[in-house]
């Protein structure tokens, strides 16, 4: 297929030079972009895909716009990601991993990168280092979020990308989706959510199968964290369980500080 | 003419994961070969440590993109485990059904975009799409299927939402689960298809004896929970699963490796199927029948086989719990859950191989210590292995370089390795 074929309100599209690569990660998201397969040959259309190690063999340095998935956890991976983003027009950080850190970067709470690895490996030497989100080593272009990404968000924000359209992020949060969807409060189930502080765009993936939201996306515009420490206590949940959720993937940095301060006192 | 090659394969393609392949032959002799792990630990086993048990799952199923239903699953199973927790029937059937839903979707990708592309010298699926469309359509199909009832049942393919301690957050619609069950009758058709496809391939002839470890079947092809077993005839319960993984580290690997009786042990389709052949379905066991896959098989390129094989026995079986649920009223999703102090040991079947999963929790049910087994990392040991052999038969046959390194890619995506999985 030529790029000739592909327009839009009449005008050529070109197709761009794509590339996928990933780091400290579990490759969750760039399965996400093999899954929807109804829609899988129309979106691989849409580009003109150079190199995507899990999926095919050939590669190329040759690329304008570079997905990466996964944080930052070593050396090398550093010096790889300058790499890219020298290379690369457009840098997308697919994933919480990438945006945040994600679940990697839990490791970095006990403030204790030997012990840390002594859990794992005993004595034997291993090297690795605080997680760290693309954006504290590159500028980042663009970040699509969620644990895992959401295919549709993904396609929409590509789509955008490629015709050169603007990219925009709900600012409010995911409650206003869940209550779209209506569904019944997963505080009147009884169960914790962050749904009311995290930045929608989701669709309320995880309350719409009754399951509290763990703020995978990060923090919606002014999130009121403070208020939703006293639903939190009047539902019968604890600081800790508000805290696991908050400081899960990473993307409530100074939020998650505060909390633990808070709830000290 | 004697042998002599330098191969180096950096970050192999077509496998989840960073992994590393070298071989130097000289003159005919194998100077140096074996597989390296260079993929980057995320400590998950510290990550845990002072978490409450609800944590668990949640955070282990992200051990994994591809197989994130099976830790999750392994995760539930050791936290109730623990707490004495036993699922109902309808939970355990729900539970068997995702666990097999995730088993095809594996598989079926495994098949065709990883393995396929190989016995078809092409690069990847990609060219399909305009030289076999029928053939793209049909592996999406049968993906999309194992994906939909993934959704359907657990909430998501990756990441699953609805598997929590206890149970299910909420069940599927029985109208859903019925729509499910005439895809997967469809589905049957498209796997003979793919076992015709299969067939046209040639499978490398190699062989290297090893020991395969699975779970073991008491009356049926065994996926959640049970006795552990071993072609070499260890048998263990599941909570002594130290005793089948027996873990250590080399110096040339960021996951850790196993042994059992002998230097290295095979975990996966091909162990399941040597060890549990009896309680495969008979559909099954025929399109084994038809590539003349007989138990105990030491070739891994069958493993590519057995995988097919499995397909047809998840399928099959999936209508069969299905029709179940579909007869017996609902009941509630989810049992309440009680924390108390103890150990809790979880064994599932996922698609790469067994998967074990140990917490030790507090009075609170919080986690103080945690240790996970990943099928991949059972496998790195006898991959490293049989790259050495098949470097030592292929300087004998005197292969070309190229046919080395394209023999000894194929080897080690045949075990469809997890690798980020294997260092967690």
């Amino acid at each position: 297929m030529t790029a000739k074929e592909h327009t839009y309100l009449g005008v050529p599209v070109k197709k761009p030079k794509v590339a996928f690569f990933e780091f400290t990660s579990c490759e969750g998201c760039q399965l996400q972009l093999l899954n929807n397969e109804a829609t899988l040959v129309d979106f691989l259309a849409l580009l003109n895909i150079v190199n995507f190690r899990e999926a095919m063999s050939e590669q190329s340095d040759d690329y304008e716009i570079a997905f990466v998935e996964g944080s930052i956890t070593r050396d090398d991976e550093a010096e790889q990601l300058k790499e890219i983003r020298a290379r690369a027009q457009t840098l997308v950080a697919i994933g919480s991993c990438a945006c945040f850190g994600g679940v990697n970067q839990l490791k970095n709470r006990f403030n204790d990168l030997a012990w840390v690895k002594e859990q794992v490996y005993g004595s034997h030497p291993i090297e690795s280092r605080e997680a760290m989100p693309l954006s504290a080593i590159v500028p980042v272009d663009l970040e699509i979020y969620g644990c895992p990404i959401k295919k549709e968000e993904v396609e929409r924000v590509v789509t955008n990308l490629v015709l050169g359209k603007s990219i925009d992020y709900p600012k409010y949060p995911v409650c206003v989706e869940c209550k779209a969807n209506h569904n019944v409060c997963l505080f009147d189930l009884g169960q914790p959510c962050l749904g009311p502080i995290t930045r929608a765009g989701c669709d309320a993936w995880c309350p719409s199968n009754r399951l509290g939201c763990w703020g995978c996306r990060g923090p919606a515009e002014k999130p009121n964290v403070r208020q939703l420490r006293q639903i939190m206590h009047e539902h019968g949940f604890s600081d800790e369980q508000m805290l696991d959720r908050l400081e899960c993937f990473g993307g409530f940095g100074q939020y998650v500080s505060e909390l633990k301060s808070a709830s000290k006192e | 003419m004697k042998v002599s090659c330098n191969i180096k394969v950096n970050h192999l393609t077509r496998v989840e994961g960073h992994g590393n392949i070298r071989i130097r032959i000289k003159n005919g002799q194998v100077e140096e070969a074996g597989w390296d792990v260079v993929e980057t630990p995320r400590f998950f086993e510290a990550i845990l440590v002072g978490k409450l048990w609800e944590n668990a799952p949640y955070l282990c199923g992200r051990i994994c993109g591809i197989c994130s239903i099976g830790h999750t699953l392994a995760s539930i199973r050791a936290v109730e485990n623990a707490f004495g927790i036993v699922p109902d029937r309808q939970t355990a059937g729900l539970r068997l059904l995702l666990k097999h839903m995730e088993t095809l979707q594996s598989h079926i990708l495994h098949l065709y975009f990883l393995a396929a592309p190989d016995f078809l010298h092409i690069g990847s699926v990609l060219p399909l799409v305009q030289t076999h469309p029928e053939v793209v359509q049909r592996a999406t199909r049968l993906k999309l299927l194992a994906n939909d009832a993934c959704d359907i049942i657990g909430g998501r393919r990756v990441h699953p939402t609805r598997t929590v301690v206890g149970g299910f957050t909420m069940l599927p619609e029985k109208s859903q689960l019925a729509l499910i069950k005439a895809r997967l009758e469809a589905a049957l058709p498209d796997l003979v298809k793919t076992a015709q496809l299969f067939q046209t391939f040639s499978l490398p002839d190699f062989v290297r004896e090893t020991e395969f470890v699975s779970l073991k079947g008491r009356d049926h092809y065994p996926f959640i929970g049970g006795d552990l077993v071993s072609s070499d005839g260890v048998v263990k319960k599941e909570d002594e699963y130290l005793q089948m993984t027996n873990e250590y580290m080399v110096d040339h690997s960021t996951s850790k490796w196993s042994r059992l009786s002998r230097q290295s042990l095979a975990a996966g389709a091909l162990a399941r199927f040597n060890n549990n052949f009896a309680f495969l379905h008979p559909k099954a066991r025929e399109v084994a029948a038809s590539f003349s896959l007989q138990p105990v098989n030491h070739n891994p390129f069958m493993n590519n086989i057995a995988q097919l094989v499995e397909c047809v026995h998840v399928v099959i079986d999936s209508i069969v719990i299905i029709e179940e649920l579909l007869a017996a009223k609902w009941q509630e999703p989810r049992q309440p859950v009680i924390p108390k102090a103890g150990r809790g040991v979880g064994a599932v079947e996922v698609p790469r191989g067994i998967l074990y999963h140990a917490y030790e929790f507090d009075q609170a049910g919080r986690i103080t210590r945690a240790d996970c087994v990943i099928p991949t990392s059972q496998n790195n040991a006898n991959i490293h292995y049989d790259i050495i052999e098949l470097a030592r038969q292929s300087a004998a046959q005197q292969r070309t370089d190229a046919e080395i390194q394209r023999l000894a890619e194929m080897l080690v995506r045949a075990y469809d390795p997890c690798i980020s999985c294997s260092v967690h």
